[in-house]
């Protein structure tokens, strides 16, 4: 064989490698990137106007943590085709079952409201009143759904996955020094002031928005929707990977613009950051509004499927995007239930907004560990895994990464509670 | 109307406890120790929050 026909046939494999890749693409990215939601977004600009570029390396660690956890959902649903709250009370029994599914529910529709919080807050900016920023929501979300094709779905969150790039441009934007982020920022240090209260809760606050509860429940649910088999495995890790190089990039790029145009400045979430960038860039402004309103749509989009995924799986429904409303009337009605009451929420005057934001954080707290703790029992179990369990490696990492998890966001949860005692 | 989507959710409660009845994981030593560890885990958080809520009722 000539090199020439041999680069062919190298050519056509890789092609063909590709086309598969971008078959099995989709859940990976869209969880990774929904979780710089509403208030990871928050936790981002906040993070970068108190500290600059001082804690861009911490954020580079957090990809490689957040994607070996999701990738442990890929394998558990390409095998056992079963979504994690099935799994958990197939696996586990009652007691439990009912535990993840209700506390689901519960910190799902909080988190809802805190995603239609931040799209309210960046859809006043451009004085969109609160009520038609809601029912602007509703209809999209509702007809992305409707077309009863997962494909459709995917696409279309895929979109907005696009336009949670919206940051990158940002940054260039503000000409920050190459060569300062190269080779400071990215060398781990603590910035200057030392180890604080601050810094250590603006470090949990990072930990804690990297990982959520129903982003175990989405992806798991989403590989079992999508029809992804073992031997899908590969392009599902691929598609993770990529996803969280892309929820790196955007919450490097958020800290790079905060850090660049409001150090020094106290910022109490992202909406704020954007009205306060108006001044010096209306463009850049703008783009932190929209991106803010992108990423709680993306927010809204896949944790309100998790929920919807979950209760049709344990009570028994149809619960697929491909089916059309009149077969899965109950997944649908579901699905817009919480749609709808999370909105309604943000439209009641002088509703306890931050009371709900603390909430959420709390109630998370009680559900993550569980998840993980399930997720690591279930990917070390033969009899579920058969021979996909865990090796001695990724038990290693992954438990190493689930017990720095748990006890993070544990701190965090109690410090959001009682701001005082790790003072 | 609101009896019968009652007693129909109540049928469908009590078939996914009887579905889901027997846990199908093996229960190791190592598989209890870590459901026991997150009772335990659970039940601290829990009084936290509660302790919490009274606090804030005060």
């Amino acid at each position: 064989m000539n090199i020439f026909t041999r680069s062919y046939y190298t050519y056509r494999r890789a092609l063909k490698a590709l086309r598969l890749f971008l078959l099995a693409a989709g859940p990976g990215i869209i969880v990774m990137v929904a979780d710089n939601d509403a208030g990871g977004i928050t936790t981002y600009t906040v993070t970068g106007a108190k500290y600059g570029f001082h804690l861009l390396w911490f954020l580079v660690l957090l990809g490689p943590m957040a994607y070996y956890v999701q990738e442990m959902t890929v394998r558990l649903g390409a095998v056992t085709k079963r979504g994690h709250a099935e799994a958990i009370f197939s696996s586990f029994g009652l007691f439990w079952g009912w535990f993840s599914l209700l506390d689901l529910v519960l910190t799902d529709w909080l988190t809802m409201i805190t995603e239609f919080i931040g799209m309210t807050a960046a859809m006043s900016i451009f004085h969109v009143p609160i009520a038609l920023t809601v029912l602007f929501v509703w209809i999209i979300m509702g007809a992305m759904i409707l077309s009863g094709r997962y494909w459709t779905w995917e696409k279309i969150a895929l979109l907005f996955v696009v336009l949670n790039l919206i940051y990158i441009p940002a940054a260039f934007m503000v000409h920050p020094s190459i060569k300062d982020i190269a080779f400071n920022s990215l060398v781990p240090h603590l910035p200057p002031g030392g180890f604080t209260n601050d810094l250590f809760f603006l470090l949990m606050a990072n930990i804690g928005t990297t990982i959520a509860p129903w982003m175990l429940f989405f992806q798991q649910s989403s590989v079992v929707d999508k029809g992804l088999h073992e031997k899908d495995i590969v392009f599902g890790k691929l598609d993770t990977a990529l996803g969280s190089v892309f929820t790196v990039v955007v919450a490097m790029v958020l800290i790079i613009v905060t850090g660049m145009l409001l150090h020094g400045m106290r910022v109490e979430s992202a909406a704020e950051a954007a009205i306060r960038v108006m001044p010096v860039s209306r463009t850049i402004g703008v783009l932190l509004a929209v991106g803010l309103f992108d990423a709680g749509l993306l927010g809204a989009i896949c944790i309100s499927l998790a929920s919807s995924w979950a209760f049709g799986e344990i009570f028994g429904w149809a619960h697929s995007l491909n089916n059309k409303v009149k077969e899965a009337p109950w997944f649908y009605a579901y699905y817009f239930f919480t749609l709808i009451l999370a909105g309604a929420v943000v439209m009641i005057p002088r509703a306890p907004l931050v009371l709900i934001t603390l909430f959420v954080q709390v109630i998370a707290t009680t559900l993550l560990p569980a998840a993980l703790v399930f997720l690591i029992l279930l990917l070390n179990d033969k009899k579920t895994m058969g021979d996909r369990v865990n090796t001695l490696w990724q038990n290693v990492i992954n438990i190493g990464i689930v017990a720095v998890i748990i006890v993070v966001s544990t701190m965090y949860g109690v410090s959001t509670a009682f701001p005082n005692v790790f003072k | 109307m609101i009896r019968s989507i009652l007693s129909s959710g109540y049928a469908k409660v009590r078939e996914i406890n009887e579905r889901f009845r027997t846990p199908a994981i093996e229960m190791s030593g190592g598989v209890k120790l870590a459901l026991f560890m997150l009772r335990l885990y659970l039940i601290c958080l829990i009084g936290l929050s509660l302790y919490k809520f009274v606090s804030m009722l005060g």
